[in-house]
């Protein structure tokens, strides 16, 4: 992945002592070169932050720039980003965008992502936010690096810039082709240093080589042969391997531990805090063994909420409500409709899941700590470990290797935490790994939510008024899309909380809040369609007020070869559309229902990200997401009782199989002139109400809570078959 | 549990330890054999990620004793391909981005290996129920299973059971 001489070196800590790195300490690092600093500005931070427990410190020195990239004397490029690669595909596509402005080979630029020591702060990997927001700007720094080595060019051949042409790094003299100089003896003993600021030249689309062609990721060779290296695999001498001694429920208080089982163990380690107990070894299995031999007395959990209780807990929860958008007046509305429409709508708690779970190698020595994680912030574990060691935040290094997935869920740093302390109290490198069973029980779920919509249709067969509340899940994509004069979306807590509400931690999960809110818009708007009698997509597009949205339902429909029906049609088909990310994505879907168990045999999604580095990619994106999110809609929930969680590994909690995906179409609407928005994560939004809608077309029955498993959706038809 | 002598074949080499036999595969290929292809998912062999394959079957060494495997065969995800010429299997898996954290990859390979030597010449719907109990949360599913498919020629025509 690297091959900058700063690149990942386990086994070898830095031993810098300097304060934040600032410009010039880089500058010092990196020796000769072109370095180009990418400035954000006011955009950085302006995304809603996922992190589980938010940066506070954002370091001064380094605060004026977010990343940079460097080319040196080989004409080599890399750039250094606190972004982290998790699979979501920057490690291929930041290269494509620079590879376009600069004029280089994709293959001539490396990546250093997410190490605390090496790349400026940034303050997280999420929210679609890495090409959107960061995109536009690492091709101006592209653009600007070019700029400058262009008139480093024009006075080395004395011959004004516009004479000249690059290509792969290469700058040649258009009247005299045998005059070339390249990237690197541009570059060779100098030290130039640019800063984004104007808007420079960016290419236009159809200047485009490299973006907008489909690239293989580039980090395949590695992940295919078992060399990639992920937190877990980084090995140091003498390191330990600890095993956590957790509580059986959340809220659980230790009462008493008795180790006396482990007389005669030879080579563990025991480190017992008031708050953090663990039985560590040179080997993870006899580690694991050990504990196993720990007695441990706990209190009960003072919680006395379950699966099914939550919700009316959520319900009642006495919070102030937040209206997120209102016009016209409600009370007109419910006046002009002439049938109304109230439901209710739960979504469960879910787990992120992620293969690789929770990861980390800690190595404290003296002050300082270097810290390997599987983390979305390294930035926010850099803090979380400095404070909990009571070092200065510089004296804290993270490193990220290849993350094993995250999803929202590995904002959350508690394992590199545990490492760091686990270390500083044995004076060893310790690698901490949550089981399967840990990662269960420690997980920031998807939060519970129970969504209220109350509305109408006029004498016209239009939606006369929305009144929509979303409790737990988050506002995020919580406005609803269309024409409607008397409305109100109002929201209580958020995807992460307030906390006191939930009996354990919940945070961000892929595009957090937006696949509830669009499962109860949707299934919503879907029953208002087959209440007025008309067609779904008719209906929709009659009332939809954005235009892109308007594009996308349309294409949708073209691509399917749709043809219209008022719902329920007897043929199982679904529709939905959502916008999330600055993305808008509208979905299709054809199921079966049999014994209650709902198999889905084809999905068309079509989506309009703005301009596509990397179609490819973006493709994967949406396939990705679109199984991913079968397991919200089908299967994922996480089942507790009095604090305990009751899906501890694979066997009870199902993720979506190969033998659930159905046929997956993707298309991806050209919108070259509108800027880059988020791919990871707008397409799993439509999965659970693409399904509930199509199960409505086949059977007439309407699933008001995810996920849709089967033992709900036999109840359900059990329920319709007696009032018949 | 007392030590005791245990040896096979790993990537081609002969392999002699001296280990508790009721220790765990996945672990010693993990942390004595310095080998981390095969990962970490469950524990209780339902995800798949740890498959490594022993005298050419797919077995998940979490759930393995490391006993077992004496005399045996043993391949990990580092040992597919020979030298620097990657196995068919890897080329497509390459060739179709069939992996995105690729956290399930080795085991996805490996999995593959084992059921195209059974079933060298499958249907779609074959490589899909024979994929089925391996896991993949970033949903690279339909792109394993175009790799699978287009790694069956050649796989026939290169391997012997
Ligand atoms: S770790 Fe072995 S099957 Fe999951
Ligand atoms: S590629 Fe991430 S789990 Fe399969």
């Amino acid at each position: 992945m690297n091959r900058s001489p700063l690149s990942l070196r386990p086994g070898a800590p830095v031993q810098d002592e300097a304060l934040l790195p600032t410009r010039r300490e880089f500058v010092k690092r990196l020796g000769t070169g072109l370095f180009v600093w990418v400035v954000l500005g006011r955009t950085a931070g302006a995304e809603v932050s996922e992190a589980a427990h938010p940066v506070t410190v954002r370091p001064k020195p380094t605060g004026d720039f977010n990343a940079f990239l460097h080319i040196d004397e080989n004409g080599h490029v890399t750039c250094f980003t606190g972004k982290i690669e998790m699979g979501q595909g920057p490690i291929t596509s930041l290269p494509q965008m620079l590879a376009e402005d600069l004029d280089v080979s994709v293959d001539d630029i490396s990546m250093v992502m997410g190490d605390t020591d090496l790349c400026p702060f940034d303050q997280g990997t999420w929210g679609s936010q890495t090409t959107q927001t960061f995109g536009t700007v690492w091709r101006t720094a592209a653009a600007e690096a070019r700029g400058a080595l262009l008139e480093e060019a024009a006075e080395t051949l004395q011959v004004p810039v516009a004479q000249l042409s690059v290509h792969l790094g290469v700058v040649t003299d258009t009247k005299d082709p045998a005059r070339k100089i390249t990237y690197g003896q541009l570059t060779m003993g100098k030290k130039i240093e640019r800063q984004v600021t104007a808007k420079p030249n960016l290419k236009t689309p159809d200047q485009f080589r490299i973006i907008g062609k489909p690239l293989l990721r580039k980090d395949s060779r590695e992940k295919v042969t078992g060399r990639a290296v992920y937190a877990g695999d980084v090995r140091l001498p003498g390191m330990l391997y600890a095993s956590i001694l957790r509580a059986p429920a959340h809220g659980a208080v230790l009462k008493r531990v008795d180790t006396s089982g482990l007389k005669g163990t030879e080579g563990i380690v025991i480190v017992q805090q008031p708050d953090l107990m663990a039985v560590l070894h040179a080997l993870p299995d006899a580690a694991e063994d050990a504990l196993g031999k720990v007695r441990a007395e706990f209190e009960p959990s003072p919680s006395k909420l379950d699966d099914r209780t939550i919700y009316a807990h959520l319900e009642q929860a006495k919070l102030e409500a937040r209206v997120v958008a209102q016009g016209g007046d409600l009370d007109v509305g419910r006046g002009l409709a002439v049938r109304r429409l109230s439901q209710t709508y739960l979504g469960a708690y879910v787990a992120h899941a992620a293969m690789e779970t929770h990861t980390a190698l800690a190595h404290v020595e003296g002050d300082h700590a270097t810290v390997w994680a599987s983390t979305q912030n390294p930035f926010g574990a850099r803090e979380e470990i400095a404070l909990a060691l009571g070092l200065p935040i510089p004296k804290v290094r993270v490193i990220t290797p290849f993350v094993g997935g995250g999803f929202g869920g590995k904002s959350f740093n508690l394992q590199a935490v545990e490492a760091a302390r686990l270390s500083k109290a044995t004076g060893r490198p310790v690698q901490v790994m949550w089981t399967r069973e840990e990662e269960f029980f420690n997980d920031t779920f998807r939060p519970a939510s129970v969504i209220k919509v109350d509305s109408g249709l006029d004498a016209a067969g239009r939606i006369a008024f929305w009144d929509y509340e979303v409790r737990f899940s988050g506002d995020r994509a919580s406005e609803h899309l269309y024409d409607i004069a008397h409305h109100r979306t109002a929201a209580v807590g958020g995807f992460n909380g307030p906390p006191g509400y939930h009996p354990f931690e919940v945070g961000a999960w892929r595009a957090p809040g937006s696949s509830n809110n669009a499962f109860a818009r949707e299934s919503h708007v879907d029953q208002l369609a087959s209440m007025a009698g008309v067609d779904p997509i008719e209906f929709r597009l009659r009332q939809l007020k954005d235009a892109r949205l308007t594009r996308v339902l349309k294409a949708a429909a073209d691509h399917w070869g749709w043809q219209p029906a008022k719902g329920p049609s007897g043929r199982g088909l679904g529709v939905a559309c959502g916008q999330d990310a600055g993305s808008y994505v509208a979905a299709i879907a054809e199921v079966g229902v049999k014994d209650g168990k709902i198999t889905v045999k084809r999905a068309l999604w079509v989506q309009e990200m703005g301009l596509v580095i990397n179609p490819a990619g973006a493709k994967i994106q949406m396939e990705g997401g679109i199984t991913m999110g079968l397991g919200y809609a089908l299967s994922e929930e996480i089942h507790f009782k009095d604090g305990a969680i009751r899906d501890t590994n694979f066997d009870r909690y199902a993720l979506p199989r190969f033998s659930w995906v159905p046929k997956i179409e993707t298309v991806i609407l050209e919108a070259d002139d509108t800027p880059p928005r988020g791919g990871g994560e707008p397409a799993i939004i439509l999965t659970g109400a693409v399904i509930a809608n199509a199960v409505h077309d086949a059977t007439g029955v309407r699933l008001l809570e995810l996920p849709m498993s089967p033992e709900r959706v036999k109840a359900a038809l059990e329920a319709k078959a007696q009032q018949a | 549990m007392p030590a005791a002598n245990v040896s096979f074949r790993l990537n081609g080499k002969p392999v002699q330890l001296s280990v508790a036999p009721d220790r765990t595969l996945l672990w010693v290929l993990r942390t004595d054999l310095g080998l981390n292809g095969a990962k970490y998912g469950c524990g209780i062999a339902q995800c798949g990620a740890c498959t490594v394959l022993v005298d050419h079957r797919a077995v998940r060494s979490c759930s393995v004793d490391i006993q077992s495997v004496h005399g045996a065969d043993v391949v990990t995800i580092e040992g597919l391909a020979e030298g620097e010429k990657l196995h068919p299997l890897q080329e497509a898996f390459i060739a179709h981005d069939a992996l995105q954290c690729g956290y399930c990859t080795a085991g996805m390979i490996l999995t593959a290996y084992d059921f195209l030597l059974r079933h060298p010449n499958p249907t779609r719907e074959e490589v899909v129920a024979g994929m089925d109990d391996n896991l993949c949360r970033c949903g690279a599913h339909v792109r394993i299973v175009d790799a699978i498919l287009e790694a069956a020629p050649a796989m026939r025509g290169t391997q012997s059971p």
